[in-house]
């Protein structure tokens, strides 16, 4: 059988969601976002996420930017999200 | 800390886990467990694996694995744990991809593989609730022997209460097998779909190709991409 | 402190043992396989419109198309490969042109000591001009006897043996050189800046 691609092993943000959880202490996926390259609105659970990788990516399912990047360090979780316009989390 | 209770095999590849939860809280149907593994060297991995059982079994919950060949949790869940050991999980997590009585209908689910298992956990909660909402599953195996739940699905379908579960097998079909016998295409979605109208709420899981090809596809034929969610389970086992 | 929960009967990843154990970095383990590791999704790169350049701090910048590429001296080279996830794979066999190969063709100014690679779907990475040259680095066009994959980083990738994978940047397209050391796609979110497994420089501040 094939070998599967890198975009075959493409996942949603909820395969991430524990992660997500862990850092802003609310569960992330039904949370309303923005691309701030193309300004595509959709929920947190709807990124492409990449997880076999040095750390996890979260993409714009329209666009493909980077929207979202963690990294677990030893000091810490490396977050970076100047792909998100914004992203709204209710409590 | 979960206990593992019970084991039951689906299909040759595939197990059912009750774990047994002392913090258990009842979940969302289509939300997942995650389960860590920790080696005496601190090596640990982790996977997440969506709920099976709907939200009314209280006290406990049932995870289904299949055995990945290079994986390193479900192998180790297949041939090495047993009724009887503990198993670091943390859950119930994800909104995103959940559906209850509550959301209404008509539900079109489109399983591939192991993919079954979120959906498995909507269904159960449905019967569990005496729900009539009109849904149908269109599940995508490759051989019989590997439907899972399959006894299960052939009776609650049978209750008549507007679930319909339709099969396609994409590798070999029994004698006399009049059902669909190849990949998930636009044509099955929609005519699969059509009893349920325009605008159905979706879920699709399996595969990620299956899962793209799928979402894709009802687009292409009409439904509102917002109606369609999605859970990419990865490549298929090989 | 609480002992930390073991889980039964689970044994993780089998450590190197024997010959091979020396050629294996501290804290990484063996593999046979070839995993695909990608933050992105797989670029696809006409090779009619494919070319390498390298630019910055450089009297002249100089570019290869495909062709032109192909034309240049190559070399079979057999390199043990670490990724900061943790897989070593031994003995991986690339052709490719090496990176004082492609030097030749250019003035490098002096004030340039660091390059940032750079690749199709915008992935970078930094490194200094020291690792890239004398036969530390190359760009390979072919892995295994064959073209390189594309989810190996084809048509073609820089590949940097002495340093993490995560350097070896898949669907290179250039170098960019400069005077000050830029912190690339991984190295400006947490991973070391230089990342040699024999130093476990994994992270920044290890």
């Amino acid at each position: 059988m094939k070998e599967p691609t890198t975009d075959d092993r493409t996942l949603d943000a909820n395969a991430v969601a524990g992660m997500l959880e862990d850092l802003f202490g609310a569960d992330m996926t039904v949370a309303d976002s923005k691309c701030a390259a193309c300004g595509r609105e959709g929920e947190l659970g709807t990124l492409l996420a990449y997880t076999l990788a040095p750390g996890v990516v979260l993409r714009c399912p329209t666009c493909t930017a980077v929207m979202l990047r963690m990294v677990e360090t030893p000091r810490g979780m490396l977050v970076e999200a100047r792909g998100l316009a914004y992203v709204r989390i209710t409590r | 800390m979960a206990t593992i209770t019970a084991v039951r095999d689906e299909t040759p590849r595939v197990r059912s886990y009750t774990l047994g939860l002392p913090r258990w809280t009842p979940h969302r149907p289509g939300q997942h467990y995650d389960l860590r593994l920790t080696a005496a060297d601190g090596y640990s991995v982790q996977r997440s694996y969506s709920i099976a059982s709907g939200p009314e079994t209280e006290g406990e919950i049932e995870v289904t694995v299949e055995r990945v060949v290079d994986g390193e949790v479900s192998p180790f869940l297949h041939d090495v744990a047993v009724v009887g050991d503990c198993i670091e999980v943390r859950g119930p997590i994800g909104g995103y991809f959940v559906w209850e009585t509550t959301l209404g209908g008509p539900l079109l689910l489109v399983a591939g593989g192991s993919g079954i298992v979120p959906l498995m956990a909507m269904i159960r909660h449905r019967a569990a609730n005496a729900s009539r909402v009109p849904t149908r599953l269109l599940y995508s195996s490759r051989a019989p022997d590997d439907i899972i739940y399959a006894n299960e699905l052939r009776d609650l379908a049978a209750r008549a209460d507007g679930l319909e579960v339709i099969h396609t097998l994409t590798r070999s079909q029994p004698a006399g097998w009049t059902g669909y016998d190849r990949r998930i295409d636009d044509a099955m979605l929609a005519e699969v779909g059509r009893a349920l109208g325009d605008a159905p709420l979706v879920y699709i899981c399996g595969p990620t190709p299956l899962v793209e090809g799928a979402a894709n596809g009802l687009v292409r034929i009409g439904v509102p991409a917002q109606r369609i969610r999605t859970e990419r389970f990865g490549p298929s086992g090989k | 402190m609480p002992e930390r929960f073991v889980t039964r009967g689970f044994e993780g990843k089998p450590r190197a043992t024997g010959a091979a154990a020396n050629r294996v970095p501290p804290g990484q383990y063996l593999t046979k396989d070839f995993p695909v590791l990608s933050a992105g999704p797989t670029p696809t790169t006409n090779l009619r419109l494919w070319s390498f350049t390298i630019e910055g701090l450089v009297r002249e910048k100089v570019t290869w198309s495909w062709a032109e590429f192909q034309k240049l001296p190559a070399q079979d080279f057999a390199v043990d490969i670490s990724c900061v996830t943790k897989w070593t794979k031994l003995d991986t066999r690339w052709r490719g042109v090496s990176i004082d190969t492609l030097l030749e063709s250019v003035e490098l100014e002096p004030r340039g000591g660091f390059a940032t690679a750079y690749c199709d779907g915008g992935y970078t990475t930094n490194i200094r001009l020291p690792d890239l040259v004398n036969g530390q680095a190359f760009v390979a066009y072919e892995y295994d006897g064959a073209p390189l994959e594309a989810e190996h980083g084809g048509p073609a990738r820089l590949v940097v043996p002495h340093l993490y994978f995560w350097k070896s940047a898949k669907w290179v397209r250039g170098l960019h050189i400069t005077e000050k050391e830029t912190p690339g796609f991984w190295e400006s979110l947490g991973y070391h800046i230089r990342g040699d497994p024999w130093k476990e420089e994994r992270y920044s501040g290890d």
